[in-house]
C-alpha cells in the first residue's frame, strides 16, 4: 500500500462559498422555473419573493468571494490556458474509458484542470453576466420609467434572456454534478470539497 | 407590516409601563380641574358637547322662506332660488339636468338622452316613467324647456329626511297624493311634506345617490354590478370605503363636487391617473379616482407599484363585483317580452332569490352574484352607439366600444361588467331601434304588448324613419367596475393572473412572467437539459460498463 499524499485543495471560506453558492444556485432553480411557470411548488408570490431573497443573498456572498478572491490570489486559478486541453478532452472521450491516467494532477496552486479553468471562466465572464445583467434589469422592473428605459426595454426580451441564462446554468449543473464522480472514486471529489483535502499519488 | 409591528410593539410596551404611575399621579379629585364658570352650567356644556356640530351655518327650518306650505316641486326650488341663486343655472350645466354628454376626446354626443342601451334601451318616448330620475320636474316628452330653472329639483339630491320619494309615470314630479306602487301590491306611498323636507336639506348623502344609481334599470343592483342598496350599509368586506363602522364615506367624499358638477362618471372616466396624491391648492382633475387619495405608488412593495403602469387599482382591488346576494344582471332579452303566460294573460316570475326573471312587458333576465369581471385595456373613452348609428346585425353589437390598447400609454387594464342583451333593431335601416314601452296609452308595450306599435311610436318620437320591419339582434355593453372596493386582504393575489389561466389570460400586449414564456426557448432549453442527463447517463453507463475508473487505478 502506497503512503497517500494529502494536500489541502479548498480553504474553508472557499468550501463555504462553494456550498452556499450551491444551495442557493439550485434553490435559484427550482424558485426561478417556478417563476417562470413550469410547475406549481410554491405558489407564484412565494416563489417570486424567494427567488428575489437568494439573489441578494448570492449578490452579498460573491460580494465577499470577490474580495476573497483577490486579497488571496485565487482569482489566478481562473486565468484560462489551452495547455493540455486536448489532452483532457481525449481522457474525458477516451481514456477515462480505458483506465488511463488523469493527464492532470492538481496542486494547491492549480486546482482546476485547463477544461475546468476554460468552464469556470466560461460560467464567470459570459453566463453570469447574462444572468446577474437580466436578472437586476428585471427586479428592478418597477424603476425602468423614471430611469427612462422602458422605451427601447421590454420585459419579454429580459425574461428570454434571464430564462436563457438559467437554461444554460441548469445544463451546467447537471454536468458539473456528474464530473464530480469522475475522481478515482465516485465521492472522491465532494468529499474535498467538503473536507478541503484531496488525495493525491 | 412587520417591521413596523417590530417599531410599534417596544413603543406600546414602554409607553404602557409609563402610563401606569401616571393614572395613579393624576389628582385624586378631576373636578377640581374644571373651570369654575363650567360647574355652574353643567348642562349648557353637555348640551353644546352632546350635539353634533351642523355642518352648514344656516339652519333652514328658521328660514323665512321656508316656511310655506308647498304644493309643488318647482314651489320649493323656487324658494331656493331666492337665496341660492345660481343653483339652478349650475345645476343646469350637468349631466344630472341634460342628460346629455360631450366627449372631450372624440366629440361624440352621447349620454341617456342620445344613447340606446341594452337594458330599458331609450327615454325618448318612455319619459314619464324614466324622469323619476332626472333632477328635475315635467321631463314629459320632446317640449320640456331645459332653461326653466323652478323646474330643477333641488330636493331629490339634498332631501335628508328619506320621505321625499318620485314614481315613474309622474314626470319626474314627487308624490303628491298618496298612491299604490307598484299598482296591485298593496304597498302605498305616501306623499312628503314639503315643508319639513324643503327645511331639513343638506348634503347628498348614500340614499339620495342611490335612489336612483343604486336601482339603475329598474331593480335593486340591475344595472351597474358594483352599485346597489347594500351600500346602504355596508361592512368592511363589501366595501372598505364605504364601511359604516370604518370610514363611512359617502358617494361625495370621493365624487367631490363643485358648482354642482359632480366628478368621476364613466362617460369621462380617468382611466390611467399618474403621479402623487393631490394635495390641497392643487387644481383636482380627477377626485373621484382612487389616485388622488392614494397616489399611483400606494404599496410598501415596490413590485406593487409596478404594477400601475399597466393595471387600474381596481384591476387588483376589486376582485369580484356584485359581492352580495343582490347581484346584478348578466342578461337581459327583450325577444322575451310579450310572450304570454298560460292563460293568455300577462305573466312575470322571480329567480331562487327573488330577483325578476321572466316579465311578459319586458322579456326574461339571467342574474349572477360574485361575479368575476372581464378585463379590457381602456383608455377611458367609450365610443357609443347612439340613436340612428348603422349596427351590423350578424355580429353582437356593441353599445359602446370600450376605448384603448397595450401600447397607449393612457390605458390601463380595467375590469369590466359586460351586460348582454337582446333588443329590436330595424332589419331594413339596421338600426337599434326605440321603442314607446311606458305608459297607458295606445301605443304602449307594457299596456298592449305590441311590438310593431310601440317601435313605431319610440321611432316617431326618435325622428327615425322605421323600415316596418324589426328583429332581435344580441348587444353587449361594457361597464368599467370601480366601486365595491375590498379590503386589502381580499385583494387577487399574484398568482390569480400570474398563471396560465388567470384573470388576464386574454389580455394581450404584456408579458406576465408564469403565464407567458417563449415556446422555442423553452423548447430549446428543455432538449438541451434532457440532451446533457442522456449525455452524462451515457458517460456514467459507459464508466460503469467498462470497469474502469472504479478507483482501483494509482
Amino acid at each position: 500500500m502506497n503512503t497517500v499524499n494529502r494536500i489541502y485543495l479548498y480553504k474553508r471560506y472557499e468550501r463555504f462559498w462553494h456550498w452556499s453558492q450551491a444551495l442557493l444556485v439550485i434553490s435559484m432553480l427550482i424558485t426561478g422555473f417556478e417563476v417562470h411557470g413550469s410547475y406549481h411548488l410554491f405558489g407564484f408570490e412565494t416563489a417570486v419573493s424567494l427567488h428575489t431573497l437568494f439573489a441578494w443573498t448570492l449578490l452579498t456572498l460573491w460580494a465577499f468571494t470577490i474580495f476573497w478572491q483577490f486579497t488571496t490570489d485565487e482569482w489566478k486559478q481562473y486565468i484560462p490556458t489551452l495547455k493540455k486541453v486536448d489532452a483532457m478532452v481525449r481522457y474525458y472521450t477516451f481514456g477515462i474509458f480505458r483506465d488511463a491516467p488523469n493527464p492532470f494532477q492538481k496542486t494547491a496552486d492549480k486546482k482546476h484542470n485547463p477544461l475546468q479553468r476554460l468552464a469556470y471562466l466560461a460560467l464567470l465572464s459570459m453566463l453570469s453576466p447574462v444572468i446577474w445583467g437580466s436578472g437586476l434589469i428585471y427586479l428592478f422592473y418597477a424603476y425602468w420609467k423614471s430611469w427612462g428605459v422602458d422605451a427601447w426595454l421590454n420585459l419579454e426580451a429580459v425574461a428570454f434572456i434571464h430564462t436563457a441564462g438559467a437554461f444554460m446554468m441548469l445544463v451546467f449543473f447537471i454536468a458539473h454534478v456528474y464530473l464530480t464522480t469522475t475522481g478515482h472514486t465516485p465521492t472522491a471529489h465532494i468529499k474535498t470539497m467538503i473536507t478541503g483535502w484531496e488525495d493525491v499519488d | 407590516m412587520l417591521s413596523r409591528l417590530k417599531f410599534i410593539l417596544p413603543l406600546a410596551a414602554a409607553s404602557a409601563l409609563l402610563a401606569v404611575p401616571a393614572a395613579f399621579a393624576v389628582p385624586a379629585k378631576p373636578e377640581a380641574m374644571i373651570a369654575p364658570q363650567a360647574q355652574t352650567t353643567p348642562q349648557v356644556q353637555a348640551e353644546a358637547v352632546g350635539k353634533p356640530k351642523a355642518a352648514s351655518t344656516g339652519d333652514h327650518s328658521k328660514f323665512k322662506e321656508l316656511q310655506k306650505n308647498f304644493k309643488t316641486g318647482p314651489e320649493v326650488t323656487q324658494a331656493c332660488l331666492t337665496c341660492h341663486t345660481e343653483a339652478a343655472r349650475q345645476v343646469q350645466h350637468t349631466k344630472h339636468w341634460t342628460w346629455e354628454s360631450t366627449d372631450p376626446k372624440t366629440g361624440q354626443v352621447r349620454g341617456k338622452k342620445n344613447i340606446i342601451n341594452n337594458y330599458c334601451t331609450s327615454p325618448v318616448s318612455n319619459e314619464k316613467d324614466c324622469m323619476a330620475c332626472h333632477a328635475g320636474y315635467g321631463w314629459k316628452d320632446n317640449s320640456f324647456d331645459f332653461k326653466v330653472e323652478k323646474n330643477v329639483d333641488c330636493l331629490i339630491c339634498h332631501d335628508t329626511t328619506g320621505t321625499y320619494r318620485k314614481l315613474p309615470g309622474d314626470a319626474g314630479h314627487p308624490v303628491y297624493k298618496r298612491v299604490e306602487f307598484p299598482k296591485g301590491s298593496g304597498k302605498f306611498v305616501e306623499p312628503a311634506d314639503l315643508k319639513k323636507v324643503a327645511q331639513s336639506i343638506g348634503m347628498p348623502s348614500r340614499s339620495n345617490c342611490g335612489s336612483c344609481h343604486f336601482f339603475g334599470a329598474g331593480g335593486n343592483g340591475a344595472k351597474h354590478g358594483d352599485l346597489d342598496a347594500s351600500l346602504q350599509h355596508p361592512g368592511k368586506y363589501l366595501d372598505v370605503h364605504m364601511n359604516e363602522k370604518g370610514l363611512n364615506f359617502s358617494c361625495v367624499t370621493c365624487h367631490a363636487t363643485s358648482s354642482h358638477e359632480v366628478s368621476g362618471s364613466r362617460y369621462n372616466v380617468a382611466a390611467a391617473v399618474e403621479g402623487p396624491a393631490h394635495i390641497r391648492g392643487k387644481k383636482d382633475e380627477s377626485p373621484a379616482a382612487c389616485q388622488s387619495c392614494h397616489s399611483d405608488k400606494p404599496h410598501h412593495e415596490s413590485r406593487l407599484n409596478q404594477h400601475t403602469d399597466k393595471l387600474a387599482c381596481q384591476t387588483c382591488h376589486i376582485p369580484l363585483y356584485a359581492r352580495n346576494e343582490i347581484g346584478t344582471e348578466a342578461s337581459w332579452d327583450w325577444s322575451q317580452a310579450t310572450i304570454m303566460g298560460p292563460d293568455g294573460k300577462p305573466t312575470a316570475s322571480k329567480d331562487s332569490a327573488g330577483r325578476r326573471k321572466f316579465d311578459t312587458k319586458k322579456g326574461t333576465w339571467v342574474w349572477d352574484s360574485h361575479v368575476i369581471p372581464e378585463y379590457r385595456w381602456y383608455n377611458g373613452v367609450s365610443t357609443y352607439k347612439v340613436i340612428g348609428d348603422k349596427i351590423d346585425p350578424s355580429r353582437t353589437v356593441q353599445i359602446n366600444e370600450v376605448g384603448g390598447s397595450p401600447n397607449d400609454p393612457d390605458s390601463r387594464i380595467w375590469p369590466t361588467k359586460v351586460h348582454r342583451g337582446k333588443q329590436p333593431y330595424d332589419k331594413v335601416n339596421n338600426y337599434l331601434t326605440v321603442q314607446h314601452t311606458a305608459g297607458e296609452d295606445a301605443t304602449a308595450l307594457w299596456h298592449n304588448f305590441d311590438w310593431q306599435k310601440a317601435i313605431g311610436t319610440g321611432m316617431k318620437t326618435a325622428g327615425l324613419k322605421y323600415s316596418g320591419e324589426y328583429g332581435f339582434v344580441d348587444t353587449e355593453m361594457t361597464w368599467p367596475i370601480t366601486h365595491m372596493v375590498a379590503p386589502k386582504h381580499d385583494a387577487l393575489s399574484c398568482a390569480q393572473c400570474h398563471s396560465k389561466h388567470g384573470r388576464l389570460q386574454g389580455i394581450e400586449g404584456v408579458y406576465l412572467p408564469s403565464r407567458d414564456n417563449n415556446k422555442w426557448l423553452d423548447l430549446a432549453g428543455w432538449t438541451l437539459v434532457l440532451l446533457s442527463l442522456i449525455g452524462v447517463l451515457i458517460h456514467g453507463g459507459l464508466r460503469i460498463y467498462t470497469g474502469k475508473n472504479k478507483g482501483q487505478h494509482k
